[in-house]
């Protein structure tokens, strides 16, 4: 049984040491914010914060998640009123939304860190989540929101 | 230009193509009563007042919006929910939408006959006549229900945010208090509709329905979808098209933890487990022995090569107008031949689909794109009738065509699997990114080969211009539409061009390859629009004038076409100067009835293009949501532009050389310029705008790149 803190929740699971975080939090934990999207850390999608840095849970083995502070999508807020979460829904940034989970927990693990990142700062922290819908604009805009909400 | 017939084996679609002008709409909204009709089952109250196919208004005031369409990003709940709203006088906030059910009698495409599907940018076409009918009908009852309480004439009452008011009394009543009483009156037939002067919502950029759930998590993609008991299946596939498994040993894959069954299927061999991980550790350690006699092994360079031997000799003609070879020759030509690759459509979500299959029904969930050809593909499958064949639609993260698989593809691997188990458990089918990526039913390769010349008059007199690809539609469902060999999607928006031209021919040569292709975002005008409006600018070169001037010169039987091009030339400040190492081009196309047009600001850095800023003008007709116009145009522009810059599918002696997001790599915000767009204003039919946004942007760029580097860009993705 590996031991976990996710949401501030104790969870005990019984899988392989080895078991991608992302697959513990999908499958065994129910959890569905969280999204797979490419499996080789390429795209972002399954962003979570781990000890409240953006981590890609698709190649963190869950074995390296036990004893830090897990935090999902579900776990930034509890009605969606986290600063992030407010400016997505006022930029209007979700089209199809698959990729959203991890680029908002990217850009509060950026927000926490640089409360008034500029574009160019933006780009960098947020360069490894893929968008298809092609949300960047709106990314942009809504993480300036969110750094003066 | 609609069409619909009737249902013939498998010609069951006989529409003309949606491009174009004046759309007629026929509206049939069911009046189906209050029974029977409990798909809303989540509503915090339920409906009770359920006056057609569309609309349910629960007591608690809730108004449920049934969408016909996925939503894949493209905001069609929004926009199908504003419809209905705008004649209801509902209340926004008060606005829910869930999917219809697979049920083509009442969801069908009133573009595609009797099919239920999503498709052609159609959703805001087909749907805005069908739907303002469902609203005001709805409406119609609910003010006849207050006028029975209040005992007065229904005429003088009024109605806003989902209220009904006696401005003689100023007594008021909810929706939600009158939908009880609604239900019991008869449903009246040609209610008026508003003047669109009177629009409160239409127009006016409503907030998107699903932006919240988007950003909590609790949107429900078929990948987040659980039944009790289901199972994950992870499917083998060959490694070449073609090839078929000649024997499987799963010693190794049973005896990873958690998986529970292999099977083999007709598209490889499937591995059944509690999750994923445990299938995914499955399928690793299962081996397959592929039958691959019968596999294609062929590679990009040499099927590129006879493309250009074919582009060579003349194709069946698509179009004749005037005798262009005799005329080719007449003042200044130019001839060039272009090359576009093969196309992953790359969705976020990766493809997948729940079934659960028993003796006498087959349900599914799934992001649903094309229930009717989904359900006829199915029944044909399993053996049951289609109407045995429900699908639940989940909202899809992304599909930009892809669901919409002409041969129901996915949808088939995921039933197979339910098949081959006797239905014993639900089941997820769920592709890695490397399936996804190496499944084909890619963007078709092209070759295209124009020759044209500019006249004394300084305008084009002669364009001839063969299309050398694989036709989508071909021993498809779709087969119906070829004329004349004539794939339409093969060489649209070449034989519909606004330009005037007195001499044109276009000619395609249609190839057959074992590389399944399909749709993507704007099908056709994704490689046409890029040759055309290249060779366009070419053309202007050789003429000695701006390509803005010189292509306005050539769509006076276009009025808008030319007016998108003069709004976004002005608005981009054509002509202006620009930044040291920056220049500008520009492109304008019309598809699915929409006009586009789009300059680029260019610079080339570190050997590669860097797009800085896209100046859009648009004409889709009434713009029913300009925000959500603008955030589709922002999508298809950075959607062609990942095209452009490094989409590319190559095959080696039959294997696809890509796989995941290191070897298709796609835009990145790193790379996504401002996008600026302009609306133009208009009051004719809404059309399509989830696809038109895409073909201007890759000519745009390519067109600003000859300015920067004296070199035109005739093969896809681009190298400078």
């Amino acid at each position: 049984m590996i031991e976990l803190t996710i949401n501030g929740k104790r969870q005990s699971v019984d899988v392989a040491p080895d078991t991608p975080l992302l697959w513990v939090i999908r499958d065994s934990l129910g959890m569905t914010g969280t999204k797979y999207g490419c499996g080789m850390a390429l795209c972002g999608a399954c962003t979570v914060h781990l000890d409240g840095e953006a981590v890609r849970s698709c190649s963190t083995p869950v074995s390296a998640a036990s004893g830090k502070r897990i935090t999902t999508i579900e776990g930034l807020s509890a009605d969606g009123s986290h600063k992030v979460q407010q400016a997505w829904v006022a930029e209007q940034v979700p089209q199809c939304g698959y990729c959203q989970s991890g680029q908002i927990m990217q850009a509060a693990a950026l927000l926490a860190k640089t409360p008034k990142p500029s574009d160019a700062e933006i780009d960098a922290a947020m360069a490894g989540n893929v968008c298809r819908c092609g949300t960047y604009q709106r990314i942009r805009a809504a993480i300036h929101r969110a750094a003066v909400a | 230009m609609a069409i619909l017939t009737q249902v013939s084996r498998r010609e069951f679609l006989k529409v003309t193509a949606v491009t174009g002008a004046g759309l007629t709409l026929a509206v049939s909204v069911q009046g189906c009563g209050p029974q029977g009709e409990g798909e809303a089952a989540t509503a915090s109250s339920p409906p009770v007042f359920l006056p057609n196919a569309f609309v349910r208004v629960a007591e608690d005031g809730s108004v449920i919006v049934v969408a016909k369409h996925l939503e894949m990003g493209q905001g069609s709940y929004t926009g199908l929910a504003t419809i209905v709203a705008e004649e209801l006088d509902a209340d926004w906030t008060k606005v829910r939408v869930e999917g219809a059910p697979a049920d083509a009698s009442k969801y069908n495409n009133t573009l595609f006959g009797p099919v239920q599907a999503t498709g052609g940018s159609s959703a805001m076409a087909n749907s805005y006549q069908q739907h303002r009918v469902a609203g005001a009908t709805a409406r119609a009852m609910l003010v006849a229900a207050a006028a029975a309480e209040w005992g007065v004439d229904a005429a003088g009452l009024t109605t806003e945010n989902s209220v009904v008011t006696n401005p003689a009394t100023g007594k008021r009543l909810g929706y939600g208090r009158l939908a009880r009483a609604a239900a019991a009156l008869p449903v009246p037939e040609n209610v008026p509709l508003k003047d669109p002067a009177s629009f409160r919502l239409i127009g006016r950029s409503a907030p998107r329905v699903d932006a919240k759930a988007k950003s909590t998590g609790k949107a429900v993609f078929t990948q987040d979808f659980t039944l009790p008991g289901m199972v994950t299946a992870v499917v083998a596939h060959p490694p070449r098209f073609g090839a078929t498994v000649k024997s499987f040993d799963a010693t190794a894959a049973k005896a990873v933890p958690g998986v529970k069954d292999v099977v083999q299927i007709p598209t490889g061999v499937a591995v059944l487990a509690d999750g994923f991980w445990a299938a995914q550790q499955g399928r690793q350690a299962l081996r397959v022995e592929w039958d691959e006699s019968k596999a294609f092994r062929g590679s990009t360079p040499e099927l590129f090569a006879q493309y250009r031997t074919l582009a060579a000799k003349p194709g069946l003609v698509a179009r004749k107008d005037g005798n262009a070879a005799a005329n080719l020759g007449r003042g200044k030509a130019v001839e060039a031949v272009y090359e576009v690759p093969f196309l992953a459509h790359a969705c976020m979500e990766p493809m997948n689909c729940v079934v659960q299959l028993s003796a006498d029904k087959c349900e599914i969930w799934n992001g649903e794109q094309f229930q009717t050809p989904d359900q006829m593909a199915v029944a044909a499958l399993t053996g049951l009738k289609p109407e045995q064949v429900s699908i639940t639609m989940l909202y899809a993260g992304g599909s930009f065509g892809r669901r919409a698989n002409p041969r129901s593809d996915y949808v088939l691997e995921a039933v197979s699997i339910a098949k081959a188990i006797q239905g014993r458990a639900p089941v997820k089918m769920v592709w890695t990114r490397e399936d996804d990526t190496r499944a084909g039913w890619f963007r078709p390769m092209y070759v295209h080969h124009v020759k044209a010349s500019v006249d004394g008059s300084g305008k084009v007199g002669a364009w001839q211009h063969r299309v050398v690809g694989q036709s989508i539609m071909k021993g498809s469902p779709f087969e119906g539409f070829i004329q004349k060999g004539i794939d339409p999607t093969s060489v649209e928006g070449v034989t519909d061009t606004g330009y005037g031209i007195p001499h044109f021919q276009v000619e395609l040569h249609p190839t057959d390859l074992p590389v399944p292709i399909q749709w993507w975002r704007s099908v056709g005008h994704t490689h046409t629009a890029f040759v055309m409006e290249t060779m366009m600018d070419e053309l202007a070169a050789a003429a000695g004038q701006d390509p803005v001037a010189f292509r306005e010169a050539h769509l006076g039987n276009s009025p808008r076409h030319l007016a998108v091009l003069k709004l976004a030339a002005e608005k981009a400040g054509w002509g202006t100067p620009l930044p040291d190492g920056r220049a500008r081009g520009v492109a304008v196309h019309q598809s699915f009835g929409s006009f586009v047009a789009e300059v680029a600001e260019v610079s080339v850095e570190n050997g590669k293009p860097k797009v800085h800023r896209v100046v859009a003008a648009v004409d889709c007709g009434l713009a029913i949501n300009p925000d959500n116009i603008t955030m589709q145009v922002q999508s298809a522009v950075a959607y062609g532009l990942s095209a452009l810059l490094t989409g590319d599918i190559t095959l080696k002696d039959g294997v696809v050389e890509q796989a995941n997001f290191d070897t298709y790599p796609v835009l990145r915000i790193t790379d996504m310029p401002v996008v600026e767009v302009h609306i133009l204003p208009s009051a004719e039919p809404p059309t399509g705008i989830g696809e038109p946004g895409t073909p201007p942007i890759a000519p745009a760029v390519a067109n600003a790149l000859f300015h920067l580097t004296g070199k035109r860009v005739r093969k896809l993705p681009v190298v400078v």
